[in-house]
């Protein structure tokens, strides 16, 4: 039976939403308060689900100790306290938290030691929070 | 389609042990939760059933009927119990989160009535938690 194992993380970022591609006071317009020049931060929380079949002599999808390694090395160490702008990641993308779902996708699939990465969830606050499950409908 | 979920909580101890290793082999893959002392959460379990609103009640099912189901299934068999050690489906199935979560899909199954049991999840620590969908359903966003 296929299960999804989840894991709760958190990091704290500084960010600035800027598109080159607008001029300052369409930036203004459309980014409001998170335009203004000098970036602010938010401390992020982050999910991270995995999908599989439950190894029968683990009883895990995914061993939580591998998991927490992976997203340690390679999303919160790179991420926390850090400025999301200056990033490689975001040098192309506005660095938003749609955009922050789909590149922290993108830097952990394929490099699971087990299982199918189901989705990434991160809060940016309480009281808003962004899901993305790769190139398919969310339910 | 509605989508109802309820809550409800209980507390139990565990250890993670397969007899098939050696106890290096079992310290090497479960770590702390090796300790054959057991150790203990506060778990929480989420019910989520989907149906359609009775036009007659306003409900999808009855939440007195849902809570008494998942208390006499799951709650009151594994509250203040050691999983191991008192709960038969855990003495050959190593009492993971995600295995709770099937064991308690597996006892759920069927049970309550007017409504398809559609997940369920159990949360082992705020941080930590593992869905149960079923064996028709794939774990992946394609098929929720």
């Amino acid at each position: 039976m296929t299960v999804t194992f989840t894991r709760r993380y958190k990091f704290s970022a500084s960010h600035r939403l800027d598109c080159e591609a607008l001029s300052p006071q369409e930036n203004r317009d459309v980014y409001g308060k998170c335009n203004n020049p000098h970036g602010h931060g938010h401390n992020y929380r982050l999910e991270v689900s995995v999908s599989g079949p439950v190894d029968r002599a683990t009883g895990m999808v995914i061993n939580m100790a591998d998991l927490d390694a992976l997203v340690g090395q390679s999303v919160v160490e790179r991420f926390h306290l850090a400025n999301l702008n200056v990033d490689p990641l975001f040098q192309k993308e506005v660095p938003t938290t749609e955009n922050l779902c789909r590149a922290i996708h993108r830097l952990l699939t394929g490099s699971l030691p087990a299982g199918k990465l189901d989705r990434i969830r991160i809060e940016e606050t309480e009281n808003n929070f962004f899901e993305y499950a790769g190139e398919v409908a969310l339910g | 389609m509605i989508l109802l979920t309820r809550k409800a909580e209980f507390s139990a101890a565990h250890y993670y042990w397969n007899d098939a290793w050696s106890a290096a082999e079992n310290q090497r893959i479960f770590g702390k939760c090796a300790n054959r002392n057991g150790h203990g959460h506060n778990y929480t379990l989420e019910v989520t059933v989907a149906g359609e609103v009775n036009p007659q009640t306003g409900f999808v099912v009855d939440l007195k009927q849902l809570k008494d189901v998942m208390h006499s299934e799951v709650v009151d068999v594994y509250d203040h119990r050691h999983l191991n050690l008192e709960i038969p489906e855990f003495r050959d199935r190593v009492p993971t989160v995600e295995n709770i979560a099937v064991s308690a899909w597996e006892r759920l199954e069927g049970k309550i009535h007017g409504a398809k049991l559609e997940r369920v999840r159990v949360y082992e620590t705020p941080d930590l938690y593992a869905d149960c969908f079923g064996a028709d359903r794939s774990g992946s966003g394609a098929s929720r």
